[in-house]
Order: structure tokens, then C-alpha cells, then sequence
């Protein structure tokens, strides 16, 4: 452990480890990109950042951007934490992150049109069938279903975390439905007003176009001959957690925010029904998983989706963003295959590295995590959100019991990985800037062509030595920037 | 606007409409209780309790149980928590939909009921809660009307609440008249008046158009027919007529041909009625045609707007 900047109150208990620290290199000195903030932090006392996160916070609270926790009596609404410091990429580094999601998603899409459709990737044995045909989100229903553009994955959200060597790697994809989208756009806007001067000196990518780019994207899944397509989102209910977000990205796109039951499937054409008559509805951004869009064809226990919507997408008359089964590809013990999918489909070389991981399903692989749980991170493969995982150092030997019997009894159903020790950055906490563990999720959207927002939601573990980022487990967030090419020096210095 | 948001406004507003109606109610009539004899007692809850069209619970009753009944009691589905809550869970569903304003003043009313002390409340003069109950609903409609665009949601709220008043007074005045006009002691009969007059908040306006004079068939007339007092008859089948007009221009609905005539004939029935006919006819008569053609008009929304059949939509 090594302390800096001792003469600055700010950082007075600010500490370097082994881990990569995005603001200071190893020797205690700032990173480029990072020094115009540097010195504007030096300028403020305390009492000025307090200021300004308490303005911050009201923000939130004020405008209402809250999010669920489950698990107790009954849900509790909570505002998401929100640290006042952006983490700030350079533009190389983000170069690469593009690079290497565009090629990791084009991929992947590839593989599901695969899947669904000839399954070379099964027939010629470079991936096991079984793996396939044991995941809970593979769809048989689709089959031979062609989805509108072969886009299987319109909108995708990909955890990176940077290892200690500061190469970004990839530890999931989501491919189902991502959230977090909307806390990306809040935050922006709410550092806006907190540091406006040094927002507008530092040479910021903007990301205020997302709205219109996922409303492009979900445009161009529109079926061809409807030349002014009604589009929808589509959301469980005022009960589900991500509810704000719904509402939140309705608005910025101006469509129509709508639950189950104002939809309705005739004749295989879905409606909506208003007061002025039955509307044609085109596309529909869903924000519900595959097991509740279609009581008809999956499970029948719910009302949140809509009787017939599967039988409508198989005829070709509506588009879902995403498609149903998309949960294959995210599958964590599918993950572990996926540098050979891009191998595979696309002949490169993976740009962005995988986190190693080990599939319970092997014989040998088991014996040697059962071997070294303690030292080990276990995931349940179809669970997210930070729920169903052990993480092997801070885990006690009950736990480790309970996993190692959930293990032997399906394998399948879990992965190990080794504890990372992945990046951390400055939060300001309790009147101290100190470093905390982030994760890094961007946002890519795969519609007439791949369009990533540049920076993404940077999730914080906001309890000290934490390595869970997610909401539910007391995480937090923070601003995510991303600088243009040229570091603009001159507008810095002033 | 989609059929589900239409819905929830319209029920939001007849909640809230609801609830305050049913504390004025109760404020009025606690407060008359106190210059009544313990006989005549018996017959007002009977009469209180047929206004809100809520059968007499079995069994001896007072106004402590009567009242708690109509106030906190969340089983009974027309009591004021019930409504207020009811009102809130259909604010919920469109949150998006009204001003942030609109949601955080029904919120506050909703969690001023639901943690209001019942024992405190008796201890404490019920007359204050009441009183917030009323003020909370006024301003709810005055935030309605000052930042919320005066569009198809706008006009559902309006719809709701102009219905569920209209068909309130029908009952009111029904029940005072069944019981008052066989009842010919004209001299406590003079307090029983102005209760009805109080229960519509219409009192001091009466006296501005007719003196302190009260006399029926003014109460009457001036609760059914008069155009400008904002509880009478006429004046909310007005706005009535008002909103699904807008409503209708607004959607262009191929087929609101139903609603428009049943709209139509009741305020001719209100613009055009006499109330020496009425008077000299059967009253009862024709104040429960008022009730059945406000259940007429609910029914046809619902079916033009909301939960039309699937068929029609199609075919046109």
C-alpha cells in the first residue's frame, strides 16, 4: 500500500495497490487525461464538493430515478448512488473498446442466426450440442424463424473490467435486456451542472443522441413495407424495478410506453388500443425476458405479456427488439466459447480477452475449483444482477458448503472464475477522495450498423475493498467520459 | 392516448371525487348531529347512509361506528382511505402521464389518511381531518388544472369528475326527499334543509340567489337546475357535455355516436326541466332516471373508448 499526496486534503487517505488505478499511474503521478480534474479538485474545499453532491443527489431524488431492491417483504425504492467523479477514458483506449465490441457483437449476432438456423458451429462439432440444447434460454420455438435484418441483438449491454496489466477484458454480455441506459444519460446530465466549466473545457464525446439512435436502430428492424412504423416499448409494470428507465427512454424517443395489456395479437397483426381505435403496432422494444412475452407460447402463469405475440413475430408482421432466445449467447458457461465463436465466424483474432473461466460441467475443471473455491469467484450461469455467486475470499465455510453441494448436484448451472483484481478509481466519500473498484458497461446498438455511446455506465463498488458493482448490492455509479482524439492542451491549461 | 391511460384518469378523478364527497357528508352531518334530539339521530344515519347508496350494516349502529365505517374502514370499498388510496394505485399506473405536482399532492393526502391516529382523530375534532380531506381534493384539482396540458387526459379527469358529482346529487337529493317530503313537520324540517344545502357546500350560494328563505322547491331548483353553481346538475352534465365533445373531436372515434346521444338527451332534460312538473310529478322518479342515465353515459365511454369489442374496431 502506498499513500500520495499527502500534502493535499483531499487525497490525504487516498491509496495505491496492486490494482490498475485509472487516475494515478504507479509512481503517485495522475494520468494525462485526468490532471485538468486534478487541479479543479485542489481548487474545492470539502465543502464545495459536499455541496455539490448533496445538489447532485436532490437531483435524482427529486426527478424520482429510483430502481427496486428484491428480496425483503416488499420491494424498497432507493435512489441509485451516484459518485461525483467522472472516470475518464482516453481516446485510444476507447478506440479499442469499440473495436472489440463491434467485432464481439457482430459475432455473436452471427452465431444465434447460426444456431437457429443451420447450426453449422453444431454440425461440424466445434461447439457441443449439449451445451446448446441444456440452456434454459435456448428457444426451440425459433427455430427456423427469420428475425427482421438477421438482427438477433439490437441492444446490448457488455460488462469490461480492466485488469491490473490496464487492458479492458470482457466478464459478460447481456443480450437479453440490458438496463442501466438511462442512469448513463442522468448522470451526464447531472455532472453538467455540477462542474459546468470543466465540462466544457475538457473535449468531451457527447451522448445525448442515444435516444435517437436507439429509435434509428429499432426503425430499421421495421418490417420493409411499413414505410412509417409505430414502434413501442414494452414494459412489465410500474412494479418492475427498471420502471423509471422505461418510462425515462419512452420519453426520449417520444413513443408509446406500453404494458400487455394494452396490446392485443388479431389475425397475427398486433394492435394497441387507444381511445381513438386499435392502432397497428410495428416494432416493440421489450423490456420483458422471453419467459413472459407470450403466455401462449411460454409461461402461461403470466399476465404481463401478450396471448399470440410469438405466433405474430413468426409470421414476420412485428419486430422484437431483442429476439427471443438471445439468451443462449449470454449464457455464462456459453461465455467461455466465445473467443472461438469470433474465431470462428469471422476469422480475427478476439481484440478484447475474455476472463478466464472454468466450466463446471468438466470433469477435471470441477475437481480443481472444488479444490480452490476459496481462492475462486462462482456464478450461477443463468442468474444476474449479482445475485447467485460466491465470491470465494469473502465468503465463509458455510457458503462454500452450500456451493460446493449446489455444484455436484448441477454442474452445469455454474462457472468459476479467479478473483479478479480489476481497476479502481477516486470516488469522493465522507469528505475524502478515496479509490474504489468499477466495472465499465457500454451501451451498443446494432441496427442498419453498430453505434456505441461512447463511454457507458461505470458501476462503482462503493463499500471499501468491494469487488460487487451491482445496484442491488450496494453499488453505485459515476459519469463515464470519453475524450476526443486531440487532448485540446491549450483550452486545458487555462 | 392509449385506452388503459384514459381509464386511470377517469377513475383517479372519481375516486378523489368520491372521497370528498363522502367527508363533506360526514362533516355536515356530525356537526348537525349536535342540535338533534337522540330519536331523529337514527333516522339522519339512515338517510346519510342511503345518500351514499351503502345499505345499513347489520345490527345497531352510532355515528362512532357509521363514521368509522365511511372514513378508515379499507374493506368498505367507498369509505375515504378506500377512495384515496384507489384514487392513488390509478395515479400510479400513469405517473408518467400527470405532473410530478399532481402525483406529490396525492401522495401527501394518501399518506396523511393512511397515518392519521384513529383514536387521536376522535379525541381531536374529526371536523379537522375532514376539512384536509376536502382541501387536499381542491387542490389536487387546482394542480390538475394549472400543470397539466389541457389535452384528452386533461379531459378524462374532467369527465370523471363532472360524472361521478352529478350522479352524487341525484342520490343526495333523492334520499333527502324521500325522507323529508313524508315527513311534513315543517319545523325541524327547516335544519334538515340546510343540512342538504351544506352537504353540496351549497348553502351561502343559495342564499345569494334565493335569501335564507329555504324553502323545497328552491332547494330543488337551484341543486338540479341551476346553471351556475358548480354542483348542480346542470352544471356538471355541462362539463360533461363539454369534455366528451373534446374527446371526441380529439380522437375522432369513428362511432361516438352513442355516447353523444345519451349526453345530449340528459342535459336537455337538465337545460329544459321544470321543477314545479318535477315537484308535482314523481320526484323520485325522475332524479333516478338522472342515476340511470349517468350509469348509461359510464357504460357507453367504456364501450366507445376503452374496452370497445375487437370486431368493431376492426371492421371500421
Amino acid at each position: 500500500m502506498q499513500r500520495v499526496f499527502q500534502h493535499q486534503p483531499l487525497f490525504e487517505t487516498y491509496q495505491l495497490d496492486a490494482a490498475y488505478d485509472e487516475m494515478f499511474d504507479v509512481e503517485g503521478n495522475s494520468r494525462e487525461q485526468y490532471r485538468a480534474l486534478q487541479d479543479r479538485l485542489i481548487e474545492l474545499s470539502p465543502a464545495d464538493l459536499d455541496q455539490r453532491q448533496h445538489a447532485a443527489d436532490l437531483s435524482f431524488l427529486n426527478q424520482g430515478i429510483t430502481f427496486t431492491v428484491y428480496g425483503g417483504d416488499e420491494g424498497t425504492e432507493r435512489i441509485f448512488p451516484y459518485d461525483l467523479l467522472p472516470r475518464i477514458l482516453t481516446s485510444a483506449e476507447w478506440e479499442t473498446i469499440e473495436r472489440g465490441l463491434t467485432q464481439r457483437i457482430t459475432a455473436l449476432n452471427l452465431f444465434l442466426r447460426d444456431i437457429y438456423h443451420e447450426g453449422h458451429i453444431l454440425a461440424d462439432g466445434t461447439l457441443p450440442r449439449e451445451l446448446i440444447y441444456t440452456c434454459r434460454h435456448f428457444r426451440r420455438e425459433m427455430r427456423g424463424v427469420r428475425v427482421p435484418q438477421d438482427i438477433y441483438i439490437a441492444v446490448v449491454g457488455s460488462d469490461l473490467i480492466r485488469m491490473t496489466d490496464g487492458r479492458f477484458c470482457v466478464l459478460e454480455d447481456n443480450l437479453r435486456v440490458p438496463s442501466g441506459v438511462s442512469y448513463m444519460l442522468t448522470n451526464r446530465q447531472v455532472i453538467k451542472n455540477a462542474f459546468p466549466r470543466l465540462f466544457a473545457n475538457y473535449g468531451i464525446r457527447p451522448i445525448d443522441h442515444y435516444g435517437q439512435a436507439l429509435l434509428a436502430t429499432l426503425r430499421a428492424l421495421s418490417p420493409p413495407h411499413r414505410p412509417d412504423p409505430r414502434i413501442v416499448l414494452l414494459t412489465p409494470g410500474v412494479y418492475n424495478s427498471a420502471y423509471f428507465e422505461h418510462a425515462f427512454l419512452a420519453r426520449q424517443m417520444g413513443i408509446e410506453l406500453v404494458e400487455g395489456r394494452d396490446l392485443l395479437v388479431h389475425d397475427n397483426v398486433v394492435y394497441m388500443r387507444t381511445t381513438a381505435g386499435l392502432r397497428r403496432v410495428d416494432v416493440i422494444y421489450r423490456r420483458i425476458d422471453d419467459d413472459f412475452v407470450d403466455p401462449l407460447a411460454f409461461r402461461a402463469d403470466t399476465v404481463l405479456g401478450v396471448p399470440g405475440l410469438l405466433n405474430a413475430y413468426r409470421a414476420g408482421n412485428i419486430a422484437l427488439a431483442n429476439a427471443v432466445g438471445t439468451g443462449i449467447a449470454d449464457d455464462k458457461a456459453l461465455y467461455a466459447y466465445v473467443p472461438m465463436i469470433i474465431r470462428y465466424y469471422l476469422g480475427e483474432e478476439p481484440i478484447l480477452p475474455n476472463v478466464e473461466t472454468y466450466l463446471l460441467s468438466d470433469a477435471s475443471q470441477r475437481s480443481y475449483v472444488l479444490e480452490h473455491l476459496e481462492e475462486l469467484v462462482v456464478k450461477a450461469v443463468g442468474e444476474s444482477g449479482g445475485y447467485g455467486m460466491l465470491i470465494g475470499p469473502h465468503s465463509t465455510a458455510e457458503q462454500r458448503d452450500t456451493f460446493r453441494k449446489q455444484i455436484l448436484t448441477d454442474p452445469r448451472n455454474y462457472i468459476a472464475q479467479p478473483t479478479l483484481l480489476f481497476s479502481r478509481a477516486p470516488c469522493f466519500i465522507d469528505g475524502k477522495v478515496e479509490p474504489r473498484h468499477v466495472d465499465l458497461r457500454p451501451y451498443i446498438l446494432y441496427g442498419d450498423k453498430v453505434t456505441i455511446a461512447p463511454g457507458g455506465l461505470t458501476r462503482v463498488a462503493l463499500r471499501r475493498g468491494s469487488l460487487v458493482v451491482n445496484s442491488s448490492q450496494g453499488g453505485g455509479s459515476k459519469d463515464t467520459w470519453v475524450l476526443y482524439d486531440q487532448p485540446q492542451e491549450a483550452s486545458l491549461k487555462k | 392516448m392509449l385506452s388503459r391511460v384514459a381509464d386511470s384518469l377517469y377513475w383517479m378523478s372519481r375516486y378523489l371525487e368520491r372521497a370528498e364527497h363522502t367527508a363533506r357528508l360526514l362533516d355536515v352531518n356530525l356537526h348537525q348531529m349536535l342540535d338533534q334530539t337522540p330519536d331523529t339521530a337514527g333516522r339522519r344515519w339512515e338517510r346519510l347512509l342511503a345518500s351514499l347508496r351503502i345499505p345499513p350494516p347489520d345490527g345497531a349502529y352510532d355515528a362512532y361506528s357509521i363514521t368509522q365505517m365511511l372514513t378508515f374502514n379499507l374493506e368498505n370499498s367507498s369509505s375515504i382511505a378506500a377512495c384515496i388510496a384507489a384514487a392513488r394505485e390509478n395515479a400510479r399506473q400513469v405517473r408518467e402521464q400527470i405532473s410530478s405536482e399532481m402525483w406529490e399532492q396525492l401522495n401527501r393526502l394518501f399518506l396523511h389518511v393512511k397515518y392519521t391516529d384513529r383514536s387521536e382523530f376522535w379525541k381531536c375534532e374529526p371536523h379537522e381531518f375532514f376539512q384536509t380531506v376536502k382541501q387536499g381534493a381542491h387542490l389536487f384539482q387546482g394542480i390538475t388544472d394549472a400543470t397539466m396540458n389541457h389535452g384528452e387526459g386533461w379531459q378524462f379527469i374532467q369527465l370523471g369528475r363532472a360524472l361521478e358529482r352529478a350522479g352524487a346529487t341525484a342520490v343526495l337529493l333523492d334520499a333527502h326527499f324521500v325522507a323529508l317530503l313524508c315527513d311534513t313537520s315543517s319545523a325541524s324540517d327547516y335544519l334538515a334543509w340546510i343540512g342538504l344545502l351544506k352537504s353540496c357546500t351549497a348553502f351561502e350560494a343559495y342564499c345569494k340567489v334565493y335569501t335564507a328563505d329555504v324553502r323545497s322547491d328552491r332547494v330543488v331548483e337551484f341543486l338540479l337546475f341551476n346553471a351556475e353553481f358548480p354542483r348542480s346538475v346542470r352544471f356538471t352534465v355541462g362539463v360533461m357535455y363539454g369534455a366528451l365533445q373534446s374527446i371526441a373531436n380529439i380522437t375522432s372515434m369513428p362511432n361516438p355516436g352513442r355516447v353523444e346521444r345519451l349526453i345530449g338527451r340528459l342535459r336537455a332534460s337538465v337545460d329544459y326541466g321544470q321543477v314545479d312538473e318535477i315537484m308535482n310529478g314523481s320526484m323520485h322518479s325522475y332524479l333516478e332516471s338522472i342515476q340511470r342515465q349517468c350509469a348509461q353515459i359510464h357504460t357507453a365511454i367504456q364501450q366507445v373508448y376503452i374496452a370497445y369489442p375487437i370486431d368493431t374496431a376492426l371492421a371500421s
